[in-house]
Protein backbone atom coordinates (compact mmCIF):
# COMPACT_ATOMS: atom_id res chain seq x y z
CA UNK A 1 0.00 0.00 0.00
CA UNK A 2 1.76 3.63 -0.74
CA UNK A 3 1.56 5.77 1.86
CA UNK A 4 0.68 8.85 0.71
CA UNK A 5 -3.34 8.43 -0.37
CA UNK A 6 -4.95 9.54 -2.06
CA UNK A 7 -3.59 8.18 -5.23
CA UNK A 8 -4.55 6.50 -8.71
CA UNK A 9 -2.49 3.43 -7.66
CA UNK A 10 -4.53 0.33 -8.38
CA UNK A 11 -2.95 -1.61 -5.65
CA UNK A 12 -3.90 0.54 -3.43
CA UNK A 13 -7.44 -0.72 -2.07
CA UNK A 14 -8.19 1.95 0.59
CA UNK A 15 -9.94 4.70 -1.14
CA UNK A 16 -12.45 5.07 -3.95
CA UNK A 17 -10.68 5.94 -6.97
CA UNK A 18 -11.86 7.26 -10.17
CA UNK A 19 -9.70 6.57 -13.53
CA UNK A 20 -10.88 8.99 -16.23
CA UNK A 21 -14.10 8.64 -16.04
CA UNK A 22 -16.60 10.04 -18.66
CA UNK A 23 -20.36 9.70 -18.20
CA UNK A 24 -23.22 10.27 -20.89
CA UNK A 25 -26.82 11.48 -19.80
CA UNK A 26 -29.65 11.87 -21.74
CA UNK A 27 -27.09 11.91 -24.71
CA UNK A 28 -25.14 14.56 -23.26
CA UNK A 29 -21.47 14.55 -22.00
CA UNK A 30 -21.97 15.39 -18.40
CA UNK A 31 -18.95 14.75 -16.71
CA UNK A 32 -15.69 14.14 -19.03
CA UNK A 33 -12.52 12.54 -18.30
CA UNK A 34 -12.30 13.07 -14.38
CA UNK A 35 -9.96 11.14 -12.19
CA UNK A 36 -9.40 11.42 -8.45
CA UNK A 37 -8.74 9.47 -5.03
CA UNK A 38 -10.03 9.84 -1.94
CA UNK A 39 -8.70 7.94 0.92
CA UNK A 40 -10.43 6.35 3.44
CA UNK A 41 -11.09 8.43 7.05
CA UNK A 42 -11.82 11.62 4.85
CA UNK A 43 -14.50 14.04 4.61
CA UNK A 44 -14.69 15.14 1.59
CA UNK A 45 -17.19 17.99 -0.12
CA UNK A 46 -18.13 17.89 -3.80
CA UNK A 47 -19.00 21.08 -4.68
CA UNK A 48 -20.21 22.92 -8.39
CA UNK A 49 -23.53 24.73 -9.22
CA UNK A 50 -26.44 22.64 -10.25
CA UNK A 51 -26.10 20.71 -13.52
CA UNK A 52 -22.03 20.54 -12.69
CA UNK A 53 -22.60 16.80 -12.71
CA UNK A 54 -22.24 16.28 -8.77
CA UNK A 55 -25.44 13.67 -8.49
CA UNK A 56 -24.24 11.62 -12.02
CA UNK A 57 -21.05 11.09 -10.00
CA UNK A 58 -22.70 9.66 -7.47
CA UNK A 59 -24.79 7.54 -9.24
CA UNK A 60 -21.61 6.18 -10.59
CA UNK A 61 -19.28 5.80 -7.18
CA UNK A 62 -22.41 3.91 -6.11
CA UNK A 63 -23.09 1.58 -9.51
CA UNK A 64 -26.36 3.41 -10.36
CA UNK A 65 -24.88 5.11 -13.33
CA UNK A 66 -22.81 3.18 -15.96
CA UNK A 67 -19.62 4.47 -17.34
CA UNK A 68 -19.51 5.93 -20.95
CA UNK A 69 -15.48 5.81 -20.55
CA UNK A 70 -13.02 4.86 -17.47
CA UNK A 71 -13.17 2.85 -14.51
CA UNK A 72 -14.29 3.22 -10.43
CA UNK A 73 -12.84 1.39 -7.91
CA UNK A 74 -14.19 1.33 -4.70
CA UNK A 75 -11.69 -0.28 -2.47
CA UNK A 76 -10.10 -2.21 -4.96
CA UNK A 77 -13.43 -3.40 -6.36
CA UNK A 78 -15.68 -2.32 -8.79
CA UNK A 79 -19.16 -0.34 -7.47
CA UNK A 80 -21.45 -3.42 -8.29
CA UNK A 81 -19.37 -5.37 -5.89
CA UNK A 82 -18.80 -3.08 -3.28
CA UNK A 83 -22.60 -2.67 -2.74
CA UNK A 84 -23.48 -3.23 1.40
CA UNK A 85 -20.06 -1.24 2.47
CA UNK A 86 -21.49 2.16 0.66
CA UNK A 87 -24.67 3.83 1.94
CA UNK A 88 -26.54 6.44 -0.83
CA UNK A 89 -28.03 9.12 0.89
CA UNK A 90 -30.30 10.32 -2.02
CA UNK A 91 -32.00 14.04 -2.50
CA UNK A 92 -35.18 14.45 -0.47
CA UNK A 93 -36.71 14.53 -3.89
CA UNK A 94 -35.78 11.05 -4.57
CA UNK A 95 -37.50 9.43 -1.29
CA UNK A 96 -41.42 8.84 -1.33
CA UNK A 97 -42.09 9.98 1.48
CA UNK A 98 -45.81 9.34 1.43
CA UNK A 99 -44.67 6.10 3.29
CA UNK A 100 -45.83 6.54 6.62
CA UNK A 101 -42.46 5.59 8.48
CA UNK A 102 -41.43 6.77 11.84
CA UNK A 103 -37.65 6.77 12.45
CA UNK A 104 -37.01 4.23 14.07
CA UNK A 105 -38.71 2.11 10.70
CA UNK A 106 -36.39 3.87 8.73
CA UNK A 107 -33.15 3.31 10.47
CA UNK A 108 -34.27 -0.66 10.76
CA UNK A 109 -34.07 -0.67 7.37
CA UNK A 110 -30.39 -0.17 7.19
CA UNK A 111 -30.24 -4.27 7.73
CA UNK A 112 -32.48 -5.40 5.33
CA UNK A 113 -30.00 -6.59 3.08
CA UNK A 114 -27.72 -8.42 5.34
CA UNK A 115 -30.18 -9.97 7.47
CA UNK A 116 -32.12 -13.50 6.85
CA UNK A 117 -35.65 -13.08 5.76
CA UNK A 118 -37.02 -14.23 9.02
CA UNK A 119 -34.98 -11.43 10.94
CA UNK A 120 -38.48 -9.73 9.42
CA UNK A 121 -40.78 -11.07 12.34
CA UNK A 122 -38.59 -11.33 14.79
CA UNK A 123 -36.33 -8.46 15.66
CA UNK A 124 -33.28 -9.52 17.61
CA UNK A 125 -31.94 -7.61 20.70
CA UNK A 126 -28.51 -6.87 18.97
CA UNK A 127 -30.67 -5.04 15.98
CA UNK A 128 -32.49 -3.19 18.70
CA UNK A 129 -29.12 -2.33 20.35
CA UNK A 130 -27.86 -1.80 17.03
CA UNK A 131 -30.28 0.77 16.05
CA UNK A 132 -30.16 2.99 19.19
CA UNK A 133 -26.65 2.92 19.21
CA UNK A 134 -26.93 3.87 15.39
CA UNK A 135 -29.66 6.82 16.50
CA UNK A 136 -28.02 7.82 19.52
CA UNK A 137 -24.63 9.02 17.77
CA UNK A 138 -26.91 11.47 15.39
CA UNK A 139 -28.41 12.68 18.01
CA UNK A 140 -31.90 11.65 17.28
CA UNK A 141 -33.02 8.52 19.94
CA UNK A 142 -34.91 11.35 21.02
CA UNK A 143 -37.11 11.39 18.13
CA UNK A 144 -37.53 7.27 17.48
CA UNK A 145 -40.96 7.35 17.19
CA UNK A 146 -41.38 10.41 15.44
CA UNK A 147 -42.34 10.08 11.37
CA UNK A 148 -39.81 11.04 9.17
CA UNK A 149 -41.66 12.60 7.06
CA UNK A 150 -42.43 15.28 9.41
CA UNK A 151 -39.24 15.70 10.49
CA UNK A 152 -36.80 18.91 9.25
CA UNK A 153 -34.41 18.71 6.33
CA UNK A 154 -31.54 18.32 9.06
CA UNK A 155 -33.54 15.83 11.31
CA UNK A 156 -34.09 13.60 8.32
CA UNK A 157 -30.34 13.64 6.92
CA UNK A 158 -29.39 12.64 10.36
CA UNK A 159 -32.16 9.70 10.33
CA UNK A 160 -30.50 8.36 7.08
CA UNK A 161 -26.80 8.72 8.62
CA UNK A 162 -27.73 6.35 11.12
CA UNK A 163 -30.19 4.26 8.62
CA UNK A 164 -25.88 3.73 7.06
CA UNK A 165 -24.46 2.90 10.46
CA UNK A 166 -27.14 -0.01 11.05
CA UNK A 167 -26.06 -1.38 7.79
CA UNK A 168 -22.59 -0.64 8.86
CA UNK A 169 -21.42 0.73 5.49
CA UNK A 170 -17.59 2.41 5.28
CA UNK A 171 -18.19 4.83 2.78
CA UNK A 172 -21.09 7.67 3.18
CA UNK A 173 -22.34 8.96 0.25
CA UNK A 174 -25.09 12.00 0.89
CA UNK A 175 -26.32 14.09 -2.17
CA UNK A 176 -26.98 17.63 -1.95
CA UNK A 177 -27.63 16.58 1.94
CA UNK A 178 -27.47 20.51 3.24
CA UNK A 179 -30.17 22.09 0.70
CA UNK A 180 -33.25 22.68 3.00
CA UNK A 181 -31.21 22.41 6.34
CA UNK A 182 -30.92 25.53 8.20
CA UNK A 183 -27.23 26.81 9.28
CA UNK A 184 -27.25 25.82 13.44
CA UNK A 185 -28.32 22.44 11.84
CA UNK A 186 -25.68 22.52 9.20
CA UNK A 187 -23.04 22.77 11.79
CA UNK A 188 -24.63 20.41 14.00
CA UNK A 189 -24.38 18.10 10.87
CA UNK A 190 -21.11 18.24 10.34
CA UNK A 191 -20.26 17.85 13.84
CA UNK A 192 -21.68 14.33 13.27
CA UNK A 193 -20.19 13.72 10.04
CA UNK A 194 -16.49 14.64 11.79
CA UNK A 195 -17.37 12.32 14.41
CA UNK A 196 -17.43 9.64 12.00
CA UNK A 197 -14.99 10.30 9.75
CA UNK A 198 -12.62 10.40 13.05
CA UNK A 199 -13.84 6.36 13.61
CA UNK A 200 -12.60 6.16 10.04
CA UNK A 201 -15.54 6.17 7.87
CA UNK A 202 -15.31 8.01 4.04
CA UNK A 203 -17.71 10.09 3.07
CA UNK A 204 -18.31 12.32 0.44
CA UNK A 205 -21.18 15.09 0.38
CA UNK A 206 -22.19 17.20 -2.65
CA UNK A 207 -23.33 20.64 -2.11
CA UNK A 208 -23.62 23.52 -4.46
CA UNK A 209 -23.23 25.99 -1.45
CA UNK A 210 -19.93 27.04 -1.52
CA UNK A 211 -19.83 30.02 0.98
CA UNK A 212 -21.03 28.65 4.33
CA UNK A 213 -19.75 24.75 4.01
CA UNK A 214 -17.02 24.09 1.21
CA UNK A 215 -14.02 25.07 3.68
CA UNK A 216 -15.80 23.06 6.48
CA UNK A 217 -14.75 19.79 4.92
CA UNK A 218 -11.29 18.14 5.23
CA UNK A 219 -11.06 17.87 0.92
CA UNK A 220 -12.67 19.64 -1.20
CA UNK A 221 -13.82 18.36 -5.23
CA UNK A 222 -14.59 21.08 -7.17
CA UNK A 223 -16.55 19.61 -10.64
CA UNK A 224 -18.45 21.02 -13.13
CA UNK A 225 -18.20 18.52 -16.32
CA UNK A 226 -14.83 17.90 -15.39
CA UNK A 227 -12.65 18.06 -12.64
CA UNK A 228 -11.76 22.08 -11.78
CA UNK A 229 -9.31 22.08 -8.81
CA UNK A 230 -8.98 18.74 -5.92
CA UNK A 231 -7.39 19.50 -2.48
CA UNK A 232 -7.76 21.11 1.10
CA UNK A 233 -10.08 23.91 1.09
CA UNK A 234 -7.67 26.72 1.24
CA UNK A 235 -5.77 25.73 -1.40
CA UNK A 236 -8.29 25.12 -3.73
CA UNK A 237 -10.73 28.33 -3.76
CA UNK A 238 -8.52 30.53 -5.77
CA UNK A 239 -9.90 33.06 -7.82
CA UNK A 240 -9.44 31.16 -11.00
CA UNK A 241 -11.19 27.77 -9.45
CA UNK A 242 -13.89 29.95 -8.48
CA UNK A 243 -14.63 31.55 -12.52
CA UNK A 244 -14.33 28.09 -13.40
CA UNK A 245 -17.16 26.58 -11.34
CA UNK A 246 -19.16 29.60 -10.69
CA UNK A 247 -19.15 31.69 -14.76
CA UNK A 248 -21.57 30.70 -17.23
CA UNK A 249 -20.57 26.93 -17.65
CA UNK A 250 -22.54 26.81 -20.74
CA UNK A 251 -20.34 28.74 -22.92
CA UNK A 252 -16.84 27.67 -21.09
CA UNK A 253 -16.81 23.70 -21.50
CA UNK A 254 -18.65 23.77 -25.07
CA UNK A 255 -15.74 21.54 -26.24
CA UNK A 256 -17.67 19.09 -23.45
CA UNK A 257 -19.07 16.69 -26.62
CA UNK A 258 -19.36 13.03 -27.18
CA UNK A 259 -17.21 12.25 -28.75
CA UNK A 260 -14.70 14.57 -27.70
CA UNK A 261 -13.31 13.37 -24.75
CA UNK A 262 -9.87 15.23 -23.93
CA UNK A 263 -9.14 11.63 -22.20
CA UNK A 264 -5.99 10.34 -22.68
CA UNK A 265 -6.10 6.33 -23.36
CA UNK B 1 -83.31 -14.31 15.84
CA UNK B 2 -80.19 -12.51 14.79
CA UNK B 3 -78.12 -15.84 15.73
CA UNK B 4 -80.71 -17.26 12.75
CA UNK B 5 -79.93 -14.22 10.74
CA UNK B 6 -76.04 -14.32 10.73
CA UNK B 7 -76.16 -18.16 10.46
CA UNK B 8 -78.84 -18.16 7.80
CA UNK B 9 -76.70 -17.19 4.81
CA UNK B 10 -74.22 -19.73 5.28
CA UNK B 11 -75.86 -22.93 5.50
CA UNK B 12 -75.83 -22.86 1.90
CA UNK B 13 -72.60 -24.01 0.52
CA UNK B 14 -72.16 -21.89 -2.09
CA UNK B 15 -72.51 -18.74 0.42
CA UNK B 16 -69.83 -20.37 2.46
CA UNK B 17 -67.32 -20.82 -0.29
CA UNK B 18 -67.96 -17.16 -0.87
CA UNK B 19 -67.51 -16.03 2.82
CA UNK B 20 -63.78 -17.93 2.76
CA UNK B 21 -62.74 -16.44 -0.38
CA UNK B 22 -64.32 -13.03 1.20
CA UNK B 23 -62.31 -13.34 3.96
CA UNK B 24 -59.07 -14.29 2.19
CA UNK B 25 -59.53 -11.01 -0.38
CA UNK B 26 -60.47 -9.04 2.57
CA UNK B 27 -56.99 -9.80 4.56
CA UNK B 28 -54.38 -9.61 1.06
CA UNK B 29 -56.08 -6.88 -0.88
CA UNK B 30 -55.83 -4.17 2.25
CA UNK B 31 -52.21 -6.03 2.96
CA UNK B 32 -50.94 -5.02 -0.83
CA UNK B 33 -53.26 -2.24 -0.57
CA UNK B 34 -51.13 -0.15 1.33
CA UNK B 35 -47.83 -0.80 -0.55
CA UNK B 36 -49.89 0.63 -3.54
CA UNK B 37 -51.39 3.82 -2.03
CA UNK B 38 -47.90 4.35 -1.23
CA UNK B 39 -46.47 3.99 -4.08
CA UNK B 40 -49.58 5.57 -6.03
CA UNK B 41 -49.98 2.30 -7.77
CA UNK B 42 -53.86 2.47 -8.24
CA UNK B 43 -54.05 2.74 -11.89
CA UNK B 44 -52.22 -0.01 -11.91
CA UNK B 45 -54.25 -2.48 -9.62
CA UNK B 46 -56.70 -1.41 -12.37
CA UNK B 47 -55.27 -2.29 -15.25
CA UNK B 48 -54.20 -5.45 -13.90
CA UNK B 49 -57.95 -6.21 -13.34
CA UNK B 50 -58.81 -5.55 -16.67
CA UNK B 51 -56.06 -7.08 -18.29
CA UNK B 52 -56.78 -10.53 -17.39
CA UNK B 53 -59.83 -10.59 -18.82
CA UNK B 54 -58.49 -12.58 -22.08
CA UNK B 55 -57.34 -15.14 -20.07
CA UNK B 56 -60.36 -15.82 -18.30
CA UNK B 57 -62.69 -16.19 -21.30
CA UNK B 58 -59.72 -17.78 -23.02
CA UNK B 59 -59.77 -20.60 -20.15
CA UNK B 60 -63.49 -20.86 -20.14
CA UNK B 61 -63.43 -21.63 -23.66
CA UNK B 62 -61.07 -24.18 -23.00
CA UNK B 63 -63.37 -25.49 -20.61
CA UNK B 64 -61.40 -24.46 -17.70
CA UNK B 65 -62.35 -22.63 -14.61
CA UNK B 66 -61.95 -18.60 -15.20
CA UNK B 67 -59.15 -18.25 -12.24
CA UNK B 68 -56.97 -21.01 -13.25
CA UNK B 69 -56.76 -18.91 -16.76
CA UNK B 70 -56.57 -15.35 -15.04
CA UNK B 71 -54.15 -16.31 -12.77
CA UNK B 72 -51.22 -17.37 -15.43
CA UNK B 73 -51.91 -14.66 -17.51
CA UNK B 74 -52.11 -12.09 -14.36
CA UNK B 75 -48.48 -12.43 -13.99
CA UNK B 76 -47.74 -12.21 -17.33
CA UNK B 77 -49.36 -9.24 -17.50
CA UNK B 78 -48.17 -7.68 -14.61
CA UNK B 79 -44.11 -8.57 -15.49
CA UNK B 80 -44.65 -7.12 -19.18
CA UNK B 81 -46.24 -4.34 -17.87
CA UNK B 82 -44.22 -3.76 -15.22
CA UNK B 83 -41.36 -4.29 -17.68
CA UNK B 84 -42.34 -1.55 -20.36
CA UNK B 85 -43.17 0.60 -17.63
CA UNK B 86 -39.64 0.65 -16.08
CA UNK B 87 -38.12 0.54 -19.87
CA UNK B 88 -40.05 2.83 -21.98
CA UNK B 89 -39.45 6.93 -22.63
CA UNK B 90 -43.53 7.85 -22.37
CA UNK B 91 -45.03 8.48 -18.76
CA UNK B 92 -46.12 5.45 -16.41
CA UNK B 93 -49.74 6.31 -17.23
CA UNK B 94 -49.72 6.36 -20.73
CA UNK B 95 -47.96 2.80 -21.02
CA UNK B 96 -50.35 1.29 -18.72
CA UNK B 97 -53.19 2.77 -20.26
CA UNK B 98 -52.41 1.85 -23.91
CA UNK B 99 -51.20 -1.73 -22.64
CA UNK B 100 -55.18 -2.43 -20.26
CA UNK B 101 -56.35 -1.27 -22.85
CA UNK B 102 -55.46 -3.09 -25.59
CA UNK B 103 -55.76 -6.22 -23.45
CA UNK B 104 -59.24 -5.65 -22.28
CA UNK B 105 -60.75 -4.75 -25.95
CA UNK B 106 -58.67 -8.00 -26.91
CA UNK B 107 -60.74 -9.88 -24.32
CA UNK B 108 -63.97 -8.52 -25.25
CA UNK B 109 -63.45 -9.46 -29.03
CA UNK B 110 -62.48 -13.04 -27.62
CA UNK B 111 -66.14 -13.19 -26.31
CA UNK B 112 -67.83 -11.84 -28.90
CA UNK B 113 -66.27 -13.90 -31.48
CA UNK B 114 -66.68 -17.28 -29.08
CA UNK B 115 -70.62 -15.87 -28.52
CA UNK B 116 -70.88 -18.86 -25.92
CA UNK B 117 -73.75 -18.61 -23.30
CA UNK B 118 -71.34 -19.97 -20.68
CA UNK B 119 -69.71 -16.83 -20.32
CA UNK B 120 -71.86 -13.45 -18.77
CA UNK B 121 -69.90 -10.23 -19.15
CA UNK B 122 -71.34 -8.90 -16.33
CA UNK B 123 -70.35 -12.17 -14.06
CA UNK B 124 -66.67 -11.27 -15.25
CA UNK B 125 -66.91 -7.53 -14.74
CA UNK B 126 -68.44 -7.48 -11.07
CA UNK B 127 -68.26 -10.74 -9.27
CA UNK B 128 -70.10 -13.67 -9.14
CA UNK B 129 -69.77 -16.08 -6.19
CA UNK B 130 -72.53 -18.57 -6.96
CA UNK B 131 -69.62 -20.24 -9.54
CA UNK B 132 -66.81 -20.64 -6.92
CA UNK B 133 -65.96 -23.98 -6.66
CA UNK B 134 -64.36 -26.23 -4.65
CA UNK B 135 -61.54 -25.83 -6.33
CA UNK B 136 -61.53 -22.20 -6.82
CA UNK B 137 -61.48 -22.00 -2.90
CA UNK B 138 -58.51 -24.32 -2.55
CA UNK B 139 -56.31 -22.34 -4.99
CA UNK B 140 -57.15 -19.08 -3.16
CA UNK B 141 -56.30 -20.08 0.28
CA UNK B 142 -53.19 -21.94 -1.34
CA UNK B 143 -52.45 -18.48 -3.19
CA UNK B 144 -53.35 -16.07 -0.08
CA UNK B 145 -50.78 -18.24 2.30
CA UNK B 146 -48.39 -17.70 -0.24
CA UNK B 147 -48.82 -14.36 -0.68
CA UNK B 148 -49.28 -13.82 2.75
CA UNK B 149 -46.10 -15.16 3.86
CA UNK B 150 -44.09 -13.73 0.97
CA UNK B 151 -45.46 -10.45 2.34
CA UNK B 152 -44.68 -11.17 5.35
CA UNK B 153 -41.27 -12.51 5.04
CA UNK B 154 -40.43 -9.27 2.81
CA UNK B 155 -41.99 -6.41 4.45
CA UNK B 156 -38.72 -4.46 5.54
CA UNK B 157 -37.42 -5.20 1.71
CA UNK B 158 -40.36 -4.32 0.00
CA UNK B 159 -40.98 -0.88 2.48
CA UNK B 160 -37.13 -0.28 1.65
CA UNK B 161 -37.44 -0.16 -2.37
CA UNK B 162 -41.17 1.89 -2.09
CA UNK B 163 -39.45 4.44 -0.04
CA UNK B 164 -36.02 5.10 -0.91
CA UNK B 165 -35.48 2.77 -4.69
CA UNK B 166 -31.55 4.23 -5.02
CA UNK B 167 -30.98 3.48 -1.12
CA UNK B 168 -32.17 0.25 -1.68
CA UNK B 169 -30.27 -0.66 -4.73
CA UNK B 170 -26.69 0.76 -3.45
CA UNK B 171 -27.30 -1.03 0.57
CA UNK B 172 -27.74 -4.01 -2.17
CA UNK B 173 -31.05 -5.19 -2.36
CA UNK B 174 -32.10 -6.79 -5.78
CA UNK B 175 -34.57 -3.89 -5.98
CA UNK B 176 -35.45 -4.06 -9.49
CA UNK B 177 -36.58 -7.82 -8.44
CA UNK B 178 -38.89 -6.93 -5.54
CA UNK B 179 -40.89 -4.55 -7.38
CA UNK B 180 -41.45 -7.13 -9.87
CA UNK B 181 -42.09 -9.42 -7.38
CA UNK B 182 -44.91 -6.84 -5.87
CA UNK B 183 -46.38 -6.46 -8.89
CA UNK B 184 -46.67 -10.25 -9.22
CA UNK B 185 -48.22 -10.78 -5.78
CA UNK B 186 -50.83 -7.70 -6.79
CA UNK B 187 -52.17 -9.72 -10.19
CA UNK B 188 -52.59 -12.62 -7.97
CA UNK B 189 -54.61 -11.10 -4.97
CA UNK B 190 -56.39 -9.43 -7.88
CA UNK B 191 -56.69 -12.57 -9.92
CA UNK B 192 -58.70 -14.42 -6.79
CA UNK B 193 -60.32 -11.23 -5.90
CA UNK B 194 -62.37 -10.88 -9.46
CA UNK B 195 -64.24 -14.17 -8.30
CA UNK B 196 -65.94 -11.69 -5.61
CA UNK B 197 -66.09 -8.41 -6.79
CA UNK B 198 -65.07 -8.23 -10.15
CA UNK B 199 -62.86 -6.74 -12.63
CA UNK B 200 -64.13 -3.27 -12.35
CA UNK B 201 -64.49 -3.09 -8.78
CA UNK B 202 -61.81 -4.90 -7.29
CA UNK B 203 -59.88 -1.60 -6.92
CA UNK B 204 -62.44 -0.66 -4.45
CA UNK B 205 -61.24 -3.66 -2.73
CA UNK B 206 -57.37 -2.88 -3.01
CA UNK B 207 -57.27 0.76 -2.25
CA UNK B 208 -60.22 1.72 -0.40
CA UNK B 209 -59.76 -0.43 3.19
CA UNK B 210 -56.01 0.75 3.32
CA UNK B 211 -56.73 4.18 2.23
CA UNK B 212 -59.45 4.58 4.74
CA UNK B 213 -56.44 2.87 7.97
CA UNK B 214 -54.20 5.79 6.34
CA UNK B 215 -56.32 7.79 7.44
CA UNK B 216 -55.96 6.39 11.36
CA UNK B 217 -53.28 4.46 11.82
CA UNK B 218 -50.08 6.84 12.15
CA UNK B 219 -47.59 3.48 11.04
CA UNK B 220 -47.17 1.99 8.20
CA UNK B 221 -47.34 -1.53 10.01
CA UNK B 222 -50.84 -0.50 12.20
CA UNK B 223 -52.16 0.96 8.90
CA UNK B 224 -51.52 -2.51 7.48
CA UNK B 225 -53.10 -4.53 10.11
CA UNK B 226 -56.39 -2.06 10.63
CA UNK B 227 -56.46 -1.74 6.58
CA UNK B 228 -57.20 -5.66 7.03
CA UNK B 229 -59.42 -5.10 9.70
CA UNK B 230 -61.32 -2.56 7.04
CA UNK B 231 -60.80 -5.06 4.30
CA UNK B 232 -62.54 -8.47 6.01
CA UNK B 233 -65.25 -6.25 7.45
CA UNK B 234 -66.24 -4.79 4.20
CA UNK B 235 -66.09 -8.18 2.51
CA UNK B 236 -68.33 -9.96 5.10
CA UNK B 237 -70.54 -7.15 5.54
CA UNK B 238 -70.80 -6.61 1.76
CA UNK B 239 -71.64 -10.27 1.78
CA UNK B 240 -74.50 -9.85 4.07
CA UNK B 241 -75.94 -7.10 2.38
CA UNK B 242 -75.94 -9.07 -0.63
CA UNK B 243 -77.65 -12.02 0.29
CA UNK B 244 -80.25 -9.83 2.13
CA UNK B 245 -80.67 -7.54 -0.23
CA UNK B 246 -80.61 -9.44 -2.98
CA UNK B 247 -77.39 -7.34 -4.76
CA UNK B 248 -74.53 -8.30 -6.79
CA UNK B 249 -71.51 -8.79 -3.58
CA UNK B 250 -69.18 -6.81 -5.55
CA UNK B 251 -70.97 -3.53 -5.04
CA UNK B 252 -72.66 -4.39 -1.93
CA UNK B 253 -68.63 -5.00 -0.76
CA UNK B 254 -67.27 -1.58 -2.38
CA UNK B 255 -70.02 0.40 -0.97
CA UNK B 256 -69.21 -0.65 1.98
CA UNK B 257 -65.72 0.06 2.61
CA UNK B 258 -66.58 3.32 0.92
CA UNK B 259 -68.66 3.67 3.99
CA UNK B 260 -65.97 2.83 6.09
CA UNK B 261 -63.86 5.16 4.27
CA UNK B 262 -66.18 7.95 4.21
CA UNK B 263 -66.35 7.40 8.34
CA UNK B 264 -62.37 7.31 8.75
CA UNK B 265 -62.40 10.76 6.61
CA UNK B 266 -65.21 12.37 8.92
CA UNK B 267 -63.41 10.94 12.02
CA UNK B 268 -59.78 12.70 10.43
CA UNK B 269 -61.65 15.96 10.05
CA UNK B 270 -62.84 16.17 13.63
CA UNK B 271 -59.60 15.56 14.96
CA UNK B 272 -57.60 17.42 12.78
Amino acid sequence: MPSTCPCLNEGCNCCIQVFNACIEFENQLALDSVSFAVPPGVLTGVVGPNGAGKSILFNALVGLQPLAHGKILINGCPPKNSKTKISYIPQKERVNWRFPLSVRDVVSLGTAASTSLLANIRITSRDNDLIEESLRKVDMWHKKDHLVSTLSGGQRQRTFIARALTQNADILILDEAFSGVDISSQEGMLQILRGLRDEGKTILVATHDLNTLAAKFDYVLCINRHICAYGKPELVFTKDVLIELYGSHSEMFTTHQIGQHTHVD
Amino acid sequence: MLIDAIIEPFQLTFMMRALVVCVLIGVMCPFLGAHVINREMGFMGDALAHSVLPGMVGATILGFSPLLGAIPTGIVVALTIGYIVKKSNVSNDTSIGIMFTALFAFGLVLLSLHGDEEIHVEDILLGQITTISNTDVLVTVFLALVTFAIMVLLHKQLVFVGFDYEGAVVAGLPASRIDYLLLALLSIVIVVSLQIVGIILVVGMLITPAAAASLIAKRFSSAIVLGIVFGVASGVVGLYMSYYFNVPSGPAIALTSTAIFTLSFLNRLRTT
